[in-house]
Protein backbone atom coordinates (compact mmCIF):
# COMPACT_ATOMS: atom_id res chain seq x y z
CA UNK A 1 0.00 0.00 0.00
CA UNK A 2 1.40 3.37 -0.98
CA UNK A 3 2.11 5.78 1.84
CA UNK A 4 0.35 9.00 0.88
CA UNK A 5 -0.67 10.53 4.23
CA UNK A 6 1.80 11.75 6.86
CA UNK A 7 0.91 12.65 10.43
CA UNK A 8 3.17 15.19 12.15
CA UNK A 9 3.57 14.39 15.86
CA UNK A 10 5.24 17.65 16.81
CA UNK A 11 4.63 21.40 16.80
CA UNK A 12 6.36 24.72 16.17
CA UNK A 13 8.79 25.42 13.38
CA UNK A 14 9.73 21.78 12.78
CA UNK A 15 6.09 20.83 12.17
CA UNK A 16 5.93 23.54 9.49
CA UNK A 17 9.20 22.26 8.01
CA UNK A 18 7.87 18.69 7.80
CA UNK A 19 4.53 19.74 6.29
CA UNK A 20 6.39 21.60 3.53
CA UNK A 21 8.53 18.55 2.69
CA UNK A 22 5.53 16.19 2.67
CA UNK A 23 3.41 18.47 0.52
CA UNK A 24 6.23 18.73 -2.01
CA UNK A 25 6.19 14.92 -2.18
CA UNK A 26 2.48 15.11 -3.02
CA UNK A 27 1.42 13.73 0.35
CA UNK A 28 -1.60 14.66 2.44
CA UNK A 29 -0.57 16.06 5.83
CA UNK A 30 -2.27 15.61 9.20
CA UNK A 31 -1.20 17.91 12.02
CA UNK A 32 -1.99 16.90 15.61
CA UNK A 33 -2.21 19.76 18.10
CA UNK A 34 -2.84 20.53 21.75
CA UNK A 35 -5.54 22.96 22.83
CA UNK A 36 -2.83 25.64 23.06
CA UNK A 37 -1.83 25.18 19.42
CA UNK A 38 -5.20 25.46 17.67
CA UNK A 39 -4.06 28.63 15.89
CA UNK A 40 -0.55 27.44 15.11
CA UNK A 41 0.94 27.93 11.65
CA UNK A 42 1.32 24.16 11.26
CA UNK A 43 -2.42 23.66 11.85
CA UNK A 44 -3.20 26.34 9.28
CA UNK A 45 -0.86 24.83 6.67
CA UNK A 46 -1.71 21.13 7.11
CA UNK A 47 -4.40 19.53 4.98
CA UNK A 48 -6.11 18.21 8.10
CA UNK A 49 -5.68 18.64 11.85
CA UNK A 50 -6.71 16.71 14.95
CA UNK A 51 -6.79 17.95 18.54
CA UNK A 52 -5.03 15.52 20.88
CA UNK A 53 -5.42 17.04 24.34
CA UNK A 54 -4.67 19.83 26.80
CA UNK A 55 -1.64 22.17 26.60
CA UNK A 56 0.62 20.07 28.89
CA UNK A 57 2.86 18.03 26.57
CA UNK A 58 2.49 14.96 28.80
CA UNK A 59 -1.22 14.93 27.96
CA UNK A 60 -0.92 15.76 24.25
CA UNK A 61 2.36 15.61 22.32
CA UNK A 62 3.64 12.77 24.53
CA UNK A 63 0.37 10.84 24.53
CA UNK A 64 0.90 7.65 22.46
CA UNK A 65 -2.78 6.69 22.33
CA UNK A 66 -4.05 10.11 21.32
CA UNK A 67 -1.51 10.31 18.48
CA UNK A 68 -2.10 6.75 17.25
CA UNK A 69 -5.87 7.28 17.36
CA UNK A 70 -5.48 10.44 15.29
CA UNK A 71 -3.46 8.44 12.75
CA UNK A 72 -6.12 5.72 12.54
CA UNK A 73 -8.93 8.23 12.29
CA UNK A 74 -7.31 10.12 9.42
CA UNK A 75 -5.82 7.15 7.59
CA UNK A 76 -2.23 8.33 8.05
CA UNK A 77 0.21 5.55 7.11
CA UNK A 78 3.32 7.33 8.43
CA UNK A 79 4.23 9.44 11.47
CA UNK A 80 7.04 11.98 11.58
CA UNK A 81 8.10 12.73 15.18
CA UNK A 82 10.25 15.84 14.47
CA UNK A 83 12.75 16.51 17.29
CA UNK A 84 12.13 16.47 21.04
CA UNK A 85 8.83 15.04 22.37
CA UNK A 86 8.63 11.41 21.11
CA UNK A 87 11.37 11.60 18.48
CA UNK A 88 13.81 9.45 20.46
CA UNK A 89 11.31 7.35 22.36
CA UNK A 90 11.98 3.73 21.35
CA UNK A 91 8.68 2.52 22.80
CA UNK A 92 6.79 5.02 20.68
CA UNK A 93 8.65 3.96 17.53
CA UNK A 94 7.74 0.33 18.35
CA UNK A 95 4.09 1.24 19.07
CA UNK A 96 3.82 3.06 15.73
CA UNK A 97 5.23 0.13 13.75
CA UNK A 98 3.10 -2.35 15.71
CA UNK A 99 0.06 -0.34 14.66
CA UNK A 100 1.11 -0.94 11.05
CA UNK A 101 2.22 2.67 10.57
CA UNK A 102 5.65 3.72 9.24
CA UNK A 103 7.82 5.63 11.73
CA UNK A 104 9.86 8.33 9.99
CA UNK A 105 13.11 7.50 11.71
CA UNK A 106 15.13 4.50 12.83
CA UNK A 107 13.80 1.29 14.38
CA UNK A 108 12.91 1.27 18.07
CA UNK A 109 15.81 -1.11 18.52
CA UNK A 110 18.31 1.42 17.07
CA UNK A 111 16.90 4.22 19.22
CA UNK A 112 17.17 2.06 22.34
CA UNK A 113 20.74 1.02 21.58
CA UNK A 114 22.05 4.46 20.61
CA UNK A 115 20.02 6.28 23.28
CA UNK A 116 22.00 4.53 25.98
CA UNK A 117 25.31 6.39 26.17
CA UNK A 118 27.23 3.41 27.52
CA UNK A 119 25.90 1.05 24.83
CA UNK A 120 26.56 3.66 22.13
CA UNK A 121 30.19 4.04 23.26
CA UNK A 122 30.52 0.27 22.99
CA UNK A 123 29.16 0.32 19.43
CA UNK A 124 31.65 3.08 18.60
CA UNK A 125 34.58 1.17 20.03
CA UNK A 126 33.67 -1.93 18.04
CA UNK A 127 33.42 0.17 14.86
CA UNK A 128 36.89 1.58 15.53
CA UNK A 129 35.60 5.08 16.31
CA UNK A 130 37.50 6.93 19.06
CA UNK A 131 35.54 7.81 22.22
CA UNK A 132 36.48 10.14 25.04
CA UNK A 133 38.70 8.31 27.58
CA UNK A 134 36.45 7.09 30.37
CA UNK A 135 34.58 4.09 31.72
CA UNK A 136 33.77 1.26 29.32
CA UNK A 137 30.41 0.66 30.97
CA UNK A 138 28.38 1.83 33.95
CA UNK A 139 30.60 2.18 37.01
CA UNK A 140 29.75 0.09 40.02
CA UNK A 141 32.50 0.42 42.58
CA UNK A 142 35.01 2.92 43.90
CA UNK A 143 37.89 0.59 42.98
CA UNK A 144 36.69 0.58 39.40
CA UNK A 145 36.44 4.37 39.54
CA UNK A 146 40.07 4.71 40.69
CA UNK A 147 41.18 2.57 37.74
CA UNK A 148 39.27 4.72 35.25
CA UNK A 149 40.65 7.92 36.78
CA UNK A 150 44.14 6.79 35.81
CA UNK A 151 43.09 7.19 32.17
CA UNK A 152 41.02 10.35 32.56
CA UNK A 153 42.69 12.35 35.34
CA UNK A 154 40.89 15.38 36.81
CA UNK A 155 38.73 17.24 36.06
CA UNK A 156 36.35 14.43 35.15
CA UNK A 157 32.73 14.44 33.98
CA UNK A 158 30.09 12.35 35.75
CA UNK A 159 27.33 11.52 33.27
CA UNK A 160 24.04 9.66 33.42
CA UNK A 161 23.97 6.66 31.07
CA UNK A 162 20.36 7.42 30.16
CA UNK A 163 20.86 11.20 30.02
CA UNK A 164 21.04 13.58 27.09
CA UNK A 165 20.80 17.18 25.99
CA UNK A 166 23.42 18.18 28.54
CA UNK A 167 21.24 17.08 31.46
CA UNK A 168 22.58 15.10 34.40
CA UNK A 169 26.23 16.13 33.94
CA UNK A 170 28.56 17.06 36.82
CA UNK A 171 32.23 18.04 36.89
CA UNK A 172 34.52 16.78 39.66
CA UNK A 173 37.89 18.48 40.22
CA UNK A 174 39.18 16.06 42.84
CA UNK A 175 38.63 12.67 44.43
CA UNK A 176 36.86 14.32 47.38
CA UNK A 177 34.48 16.08 45.06
CA UNK A 178 33.90 12.93 43.04
CA UNK A 179 32.95 10.95 46.15
CA UNK A 180 30.59 13.72 47.20
CA UNK A 181 28.94 14.16 43.77
CA UNK A 182 28.47 10.53 42.73
CA UNK A 183 25.56 9.71 45.09
CA UNK A 184 23.77 12.96 44.12
CA UNK A 185 24.27 12.25 40.43
CA UNK A 186 22.97 8.70 40.86
CA UNK A 187 19.85 9.84 42.70
CA UNK A 188 19.17 12.56 40.15
CA UNK A 189 19.64 10.20 37.19
CA UNK A 190 17.31 7.68 38.83
CA UNK A 191 14.66 10.38 39.34
CA UNK A 192 15.03 12.03 35.95
CA UNK A 193 15.58 9.04 33.66
CA UNK A 194 14.49 6.05 35.77
CA UNK A 195 18.03 4.69 35.50
CA UNK A 196 20.75 5.57 38.00
CA UNK A 197 23.65 4.21 35.92
CA UNK A 198 26.59 6.59 35.69
CA UNK A 199 29.78 6.71 33.66
CA UNK A 200 32.90 8.84 33.77
CA UNK A 201 34.48 10.79 30.96
CA UNK A 202 37.65 12.85 30.65
CA UNK A 203 36.83 16.58 30.49
CA UNK A 204 38.41 17.94 27.35
CA UNK A 205 38.84 21.66 27.87
CA UNK A 206 38.46 24.25 25.13
CA UNK A 207 36.96 21.61 22.85
CA UNK A 208 34.74 22.21 19.87
CA UNK A 209 31.43 20.50 19.25
CA UNK A 210 31.42 19.12 15.73
CA UNK A 211 28.74 16.76 14.44
CA UNK A 212 28.26 14.71 11.30
CA UNK A 213 24.97 14.34 9.45
CA UNK A 214 24.22 10.88 8.09
CA UNK A 215 21.42 9.40 6.01
CA UNK A 216 20.75 5.68 5.83
CA UNK A 217 18.12 3.37 4.34
CA UNK A 218 18.85 0.45 6.66
CA UNK A 219 21.34 -0.98 4.15
CA UNK A 220 23.53 1.82 2.91
CA UNK A 221 24.78 4.92 4.77
CA UNK A 222 26.13 8.22 3.46
CA UNK A 223 27.35 11.31 5.30
CA UNK A 224 26.45 14.91 4.43
CA UNK A 225 29.56 16.41 6.03
CA UNK A 226 29.82 18.18 9.36
CA UNK A 227 28.32 21.03 11.35
CA UNK A 228 30.18 23.26 13.79
CA UNK A 229 28.00 23.86 16.88
CA UNK A 230 30.42 25.18 19.50
CA UNK A 231 28.51 28.35 20.36
CA UNK A 232 26.35 27.15 23.24
CA UNK A 233 24.64 28.62 26.27
CA UNK A 234 23.86 26.22 29.12
CA UNK A 235 24.82 23.40 26.77
CA UNK A 236 22.14 24.48 24.29
CA UNK A 237 23.29 25.42 20.81
CA UNK A 238 22.49 28.96 19.74
CA UNK A 239 24.47 29.30 16.46
CA UNK A 240 25.52 26.58 14.02
CA UNK A 241 27.60 26.50 10.85
CA UNK A 242 28.73 24.25 8.04
CA UNK A 243 31.50 23.50 7.36
CA UNK A 244 33.61 23.68 10.53
CA UNK A 245 36.50 26.13 10.39
CA UNK A 246 38.59 23.81 12.59
CA UNK A 247 38.93 20.92 10.14
CA UNK A 248 41.19 20.49 7.14
CA UNK A 249 40.21 18.18 4.31
CA UNK A 250 42.05 15.18 5.71
CA UNK A 251 40.51 15.48 9.19
CA UNK A 252 37.08 16.09 7.64
CA UNK A 253 37.35 12.86 5.65
CA UNK A 254 38.43 10.78 8.63
CA UNK A 255 35.70 12.27 10.87
CA UNK A 256 32.97 11.65 8.30
CA UNK A 257 34.25 8.12 7.59
CA UNK A 258 34.16 7.35 11.33
CA UNK A 259 30.55 8.55 11.49
CA UNK A 260 29.55 6.35 8.56
CA UNK A 261 31.31 3.33 10.08
CA UNK A 262 29.36 3.74 13.31
CA UNK A 263 26.01 4.18 11.54
CA UNK A 264 26.78 1.14 9.38
CA UNK A 265 27.42 -0.92 12.49
CA UNK A 266 23.73 -0.53 13.45
CA UNK A 267 22.41 -0.56 9.84
CA UNK A 268 20.94 2.86 10.54
CA UNK A 269 17.72 3.99 8.86
CA UNK A 270 16.73 7.63 8.45
CA UNK A 271 18.50 10.89 9.24
CA UNK A 272 20.88 10.88 12.19
CA UNK A 273 23.62 12.97 13.71
CA UNK A 274 26.81 11.79 15.36
CA UNK A 275 28.17 14.27 17.83
CA UNK A 276 31.92 14.55 18.39
CA UNK A 277 34.18 16.54 20.64
CA UNK A 278 37.14 17.97 18.78
CA UNK A 279 40.33 18.86 20.64
CA UNK A 280 42.02 21.51 18.47
CA UNK A 281 45.35 21.18 20.29
CA UNK A 282 45.82 17.48 19.68
CA UNK A 283 43.62 17.60 16.53
CA UNK A 284 41.78 14.52 17.77
CA UNK A 285 38.06 13.85 17.72
CA UNK A 286 36.03 11.70 20.07
CA UNK A 287 32.52 10.30 19.57
CA UNK A 288 30.03 11.59 22.14
CA UNK A 289 26.57 10.35 21.15
CA UNK A 290 24.24 9.80 18.25
CA UNK A 291 20.97 11.68 17.89
CA UNK A 292 18.51 9.44 16.09
CA UNK A 293 16.30 12.16 14.62
CA UNK A 294 16.31 15.29 12.49
CA UNK A 295 18.04 18.15 14.31
CA UNK A 296 17.16 21.81 14.76
CA UNK A 297 20.27 22.85 12.83
CA UNK A 298 19.73 20.58 9.79
CA UNK A 299 19.19 23.55 7.39
CA UNK A 300 22.89 24.51 7.37
CA UNK A 301 23.64 21.08 5.90
CA UNK A 302 20.79 21.47 3.41
CA UNK A 303 22.26 24.80 2.27
CA UNK A 304 25.81 23.52 1.68
CA UNK A 305 24.84 20.14 0.14
CA UNK A 306 21.54 21.05 -1.60
CA UNK A 307 19.99 17.86 -0.16
CA UNK A 308 16.54 18.20 1.40
CA UNK A 309 17.11 16.05 4.50
CA UNK A 310 13.50 16.03 5.72
CA UNK A 311 12.20 15.02 2.31
CA UNK A 312 14.81 12.25 2.10
CA UNK A 313 13.86 10.86 5.50
CA UNK A 314 10.22 10.68 4.45
CA UNK A 315 11.19 8.92 1.21
CA UNK A 316 13.22 6.38 3.20
CA UNK A 317 10.27 5.78 5.54
CA UNK A 318 8.11 5.14 2.47
CA UNK A 319 10.49 2.30 1.65
CA UNK A 320 12.53 3.96 -1.09
CA UNK A 321 16.26 3.20 -1.22
CA UNK A 322 18.73 6.02 -0.62
CA UNK A 323 18.85 8.19 -3.75
CA UNK A 324 22.46 9.32 -3.37
CA UNK A 325 25.87 7.74 -3.52
CA UNK A 326 28.56 9.20 -1.32
CA UNK A 327 30.25 10.72 -4.38
CA UNK A 328 27.05 12.61 -5.21
CA UNK A 329 27.25 14.62 -1.99
CA UNK A 330 29.26 17.78 -2.53
CA UNK A 331 29.71 20.66 -0.13
CA UNK A 332 29.70 24.17 -1.51
CA UNK A 333 30.03 27.55 0.23
CA UNK A 334 29.28 28.28 3.88
CA UNK A 335 26.04 28.35 5.88
CA UNK A 336 25.22 29.82 9.30
CA UNK A 337 22.06 29.33 11.37
CA UNK A 338 21.06 31.43 14.37
CA UNK A 339 18.24 30.43 16.69
CA UNK A 340 15.61 33.08 17.28
CA UNK A 341 14.18 32.35 20.73
CA UNK A 342 11.43 34.16 22.65
CA UNK A 343 13.87 35.23 25.35
CA UNK A 344 15.03 38.61 26.60
CA UNK A 345 18.86 38.81 26.43
CA UNK A 346 18.76 41.93 28.65
CA UNK A 347 17.01 39.94 31.42
CA UNK A 348 19.28 36.91 31.50
CA UNK A 349 17.30 35.26 28.70
CA UNK A 350 14.00 35.18 30.60
CA UNK A 351 11.25 33.60 28.48
CA UNK A 352 8.99 36.07 26.70
CA UNK A 353 5.81 34.49 25.30
CA UNK A 354 3.18 36.81 23.85
CA UNK A 355 1.49 38.08 20.72
CA UNK A 356 3.38 38.96 17.54
CA UNK A 357 2.16 42.46 16.66
CA UNK A 358 4.01 42.61 13.35
CA UNK A 359 6.52 40.48 11.51
CA UNK A 360 9.13 41.39 8.90
CA UNK A 361 10.82 38.32 7.43
CA UNK A 362 14.31 38.72 5.93
CA UNK A 363 14.69 37.77 2.28
CA UNK A 364 17.03 37.84 -0.67
CA UNK A 365 19.45 35.33 -2.15
CA UNK A 366 20.88 32.76 0.26
CA UNK A 367 18.50 33.64 3.11
CA UNK A 368 16.05 31.21 4.69
CA UNK A 369 13.72 31.78 7.64
CA UNK A 370 12.19 28.62 9.14
CA UNK A 371 9.67 29.67 11.74
CA UNK A 372 6.24 29.17 13.25
CA UNK A 373 5.46 32.88 13.36
CA UNK A 374 2.86 35.01 11.63
CA UNK A 375 1.58 38.48 12.47
CA UNK A 376 -1.14 38.21 15.11
CA UNK A 377 0.02 34.79 16.38
CA UNK A 378 0.18 34.33 20.15
CA UNK A 379 3.21 32.29 21.22
CA UNK A 380 2.00 29.97 24.00
CA UNK A 381 4.04 29.70 27.23
CA UNK A 382 3.82 25.91 27.47
CA UNK A 383 6.61 24.78 25.15
CA UNK A 384 10.21 25.67 24.45
CA UNK A 385 11.20 29.17 23.40
CA UNK A 386 12.38 28.47 19.84
CA UNK A 387 10.42 30.71 17.46
CA UNK A 388 12.44 30.04 14.37
CA UNK A 389 15.80 29.94 12.73
CA UNK A 390 17.47 32.39 10.39
CA UNK A 391 19.82 30.58 8.04
CA UNK A 392 22.11 32.19 5.48
CA UNK A 393 24.34 30.76 2.77
CA UNK A 394 27.10 32.42 0.80
CA UNK A 395 30.21 31.50 -1.16
CA UNK A 396 32.52 31.66 1.85
CA UNK A 397 32.35 32.31 5.58
CA UNK A 398 33.14 36.03 5.50
CA UNK A 399 30.42 36.65 2.95
CA UNK A 400 27.99 34.50 4.93
CA UNK A 401 28.69 36.59 8.06
CA UNK A 402 27.98 39.80 6.13
CA UNK A 403 24.79 38.31 4.76
CA UNK A 404 23.77 37.24 8.27
CA UNK A 405 24.26 40.80 9.59
CA UNK A 406 22.19 42.18 6.74
CA UNK A 407 19.40 39.60 7.21
CA UNK A 408 19.28 40.09 11.01
CA UNK A 409 18.80 43.80 10.37
CA UNK A 410 15.75 43.04 8.26
CA UNK A 411 14.18 40.69 10.81
CA UNK A 412 11.54 42.31 12.97
CA UNK A 413 9.39 40.41 15.47
CA UNK A 414 7.11 43.02 17.03
CA UNK A 415 5.58 42.50 20.47
CA UNK A 416 8.13 39.94 21.71
CA UNK A 417 11.67 40.03 23.05
CA UNK A 418 13.92 37.73 21.06
CA UNK A 419 17.56 36.67 20.84
CA UNK A 420 18.04 38.74 17.68
CA UNK A 421 20.21 41.37 19.48
CA UNK A 422 22.47 38.60 20.83
CA UNK A 423 23.11 37.34 17.30
CA UNK A 424 23.71 40.88 16.03
CA UNK A 425 26.41 41.30 18.68
CA UNK A 426 27.93 37.89 17.91
CA UNK A 427 27.97 38.56 14.18
CA UNK A 428 30.32 41.55 14.66
CA UNK A 429 32.52 39.97 17.34
CA UNK A 430 36.20 39.55 16.41
CA UNK A 431 36.54 36.00 17.80
CA UNK A 432 33.39 34.89 16.00
CA UNK A 433 34.69 36.60 12.85
CA UNK A 434 37.86 34.48 13.03
CA UNK A 435 35.87 31.37 13.91
CA UNK A 436 37.98 31.19 17.04
CA UNK A 437 35.76 29.70 19.75
CA UNK A 438 35.10 26.56 21.78
CA UNK A 439 32.07 25.24 23.66
CA UNK A 440 32.84 27.44 26.68
CA UNK A 441 33.42 30.66 24.69
CA UNK A 442 29.84 32.01 24.74
CA UNK A 443 29.45 31.57 28.52
CA UNK A 444 32.73 33.46 29.05
CA UNK A 445 31.67 36.21 26.63
CA UNK A 446 28.11 36.72 27.95
CA UNK A 447 28.85 38.66 31.18
CA UNK A 448 30.47 41.58 29.31
CA UNK A 449 27.66 41.55 26.74
CA UNK A 450 25.01 41.62 29.47
CA UNK A 451 26.89 44.40 31.21
CA UNK A 452 26.86 46.43 28.00
CA UNK A 453 23.12 45.80 27.57
CA UNK A 454 22.43 46.96 31.14
CA UNK A 455 24.42 50.17 30.61
CA UNK A 456 22.67 50.87 27.34
CA UNK A 457 19.21 50.47 28.93
CA UNK A 458 20.19 52.92 31.73
CA UNK A 459 21.33 55.35 29.02
CA UNK A 460 18.02 54.98 27.20
CA UNK A 461 16.08 55.55 30.42
CA UNK A 462 17.89 58.82 31.17
CA UNK B 1 -11.84 39.72 57.43
CA UNK B 2 -10.60 40.52 53.95
CA UNK B 3 -9.79 37.96 51.30
CA UNK B 4 -6.89 38.74 48.95
CA UNK B 5 -6.47 36.98 45.66
CA UNK B 6 -3.00 35.85 44.65
CA UNK B 7 -2.62 36.31 40.90
CA UNK B 8 -0.31 34.47 38.52
CA UNK B 9 2.54 36.80 37.56
CA UNK B 10 3.12 34.94 34.28
CA UNK B 11 1.33 32.76 31.76
CA UNK B 12 2.28 29.09 31.89
CA UNK B 13 1.68 25.87 33.80
CA UNK B 14 0.97 26.01 37.54
CA UNK B 15 2.56 23.44 39.83
CA UNK B 16 1.76 23.11 43.52
CA UNK B 17 4.75 20.87 44.25
CA UNK B 18 8.50 21.49 43.88
CA UNK B 19 8.77 18.09 42.13
CA UNK B 20 6.22 15.39 41.22
CA UNK B 21 7.40 13.09 44.04
CA UNK B 22 7.33 15.78 46.73
CA UNK B 23 4.49 17.14 48.89
CA UNK B 24 2.72 20.39 47.93
CA UNK B 25 4.30 23.66 49.07
CA UNK B 26 1.08 24.61 50.88
CA UNK B 27 -2.30 23.09 51.60
CA UNK B 28 -5.65 24.80 51.94
CA UNK B 29 -6.00 26.03 55.51
CA UNK B 30 -2.26 26.67 56.01
CA UNK B 31 -1.00 29.90 57.56
CA UNK B 32 1.27 31.71 55.11
CA UNK B 33 3.83 34.50 55.59
CA UNK B 34 5.02 37.12 53.10
CA UNK B 35 7.58 35.53 50.76
CA UNK B 36 6.34 31.96 51.26
CA UNK B 37 6.31 29.96 48.03
CA UNK B 38 2.90 28.48 47.16
CA UNK B 39 3.80 27.04 43.76
CA UNK B 40 5.72 27.31 40.50
CA UNK B 41 4.80 28.68 37.10
CA UNK B 42 6.57 26.96 34.24
CA UNK B 43 7.07 29.27 31.29
CA UNK B 44 8.85 27.80 28.27
CA UNK B 45 10.65 25.24 30.41
CA UNK B 46 11.84 27.77 33.00
CA UNK B 47 10.40 27.63 36.50
CA UNK B 48 9.36 30.71 38.49
CA UNK B 49 8.31 30.70 42.14
CA UNK B 50 4.97 32.23 43.13
CA UNK B 51 5.32 34.03 46.47
CA UNK B 52 2.80 35.23 49.01
CA UNK B 53 2.42 39.04 49.12
CA UNK B 54 0.17 39.34 52.19
CA UNK B 55 0.34 37.10 55.28
CA UNK B 56 -2.73 35.21 56.39
CA UNK B 57 -4.51 31.89 55.93
CA UNK B 58 -4.58 30.24 52.53
CA UNK B 59 -8.27 29.33 52.30
CA UNK B 60 -8.52 28.08 48.75
CA UNK B 61 -6.57 27.26 45.60
CA UNK B 62 -8.43 28.56 42.55
CA UNK B 63 -6.05 26.88 40.08
CA UNK B 64 -5.22 23.18 40.21
CA UNK B 65 -1.88 21.44 39.98
CA UNK B 66 -0.64 21.36 36.35
CA UNK B 67 -3.39 23.75 35.20
CA UNK B 68 -2.62 26.06 32.28
CA UNK B 69 -2.92 29.61 33.61
CA UNK B 70 -2.84 33.09 32.09
CA UNK B 71 -0.96 36.08 33.54
CA UNK B 72 -3.27 37.75 36.07
CA UNK B 73 -5.35 34.64 36.64
CA UNK B 74 -6.23 33.96 40.32
CA UNK B 75 -4.21 31.11 41.83
CA UNK B 76 -5.27 31.22 45.48
CA UNK B 77 -7.32 33.13 48.03
CA UNK B 78 -5.71 34.32 51.24
CA UNK B 79 -7.69 35.52 54.26
CA UNK B 80 -5.70 38.38 55.77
Amino acid sequence: MAIDTLLIANRGEIAVRIIRAAQELGMRTVQVYSQADKESLAVHLADESVEIGPPAAAKSYLNFDAILNAARKTGAQAIHPGYGFLAENADFADAVETAGIAFVGPTGQSIRLLGNKVAAREVARKAGVPTVPGSAGPINSLDETREILKATGFPVLIKAAAGGGGRGIRIAQSMDELERLMPQARAEAQAAFGDGSLYLEKLIEQARHIEVQVLGDGQRIIHCFERECSLQRRRQKVWEEAPSMALDEKLRQSLCKAAVALAEAVRYRGAGTLEFLFDPRSRSFYFLEMNTRIQVEHPVTEFVTSIDLVREMIRIARGEPLRFRQDDVKMRGHAIEVRINAEDPAKNFAPFPGTVSNLRVPGGHGVRFDSMLYAGYTVPPFYDSLLGKLIVWDEDRDSALRRLKRALGELEVGGLKTTKPLHQALAVDADVGRGDFDTGWLERWLPQYQQALAERSIGEGA
Amino acid sequence: MAVKTLLSPLPGTFYRRPAPDQPPYKNEGDQVAVGDVIGLIEVMKSFNEVKVEAAGRLVKFTAGNEDAVMAGQPLAEIEV
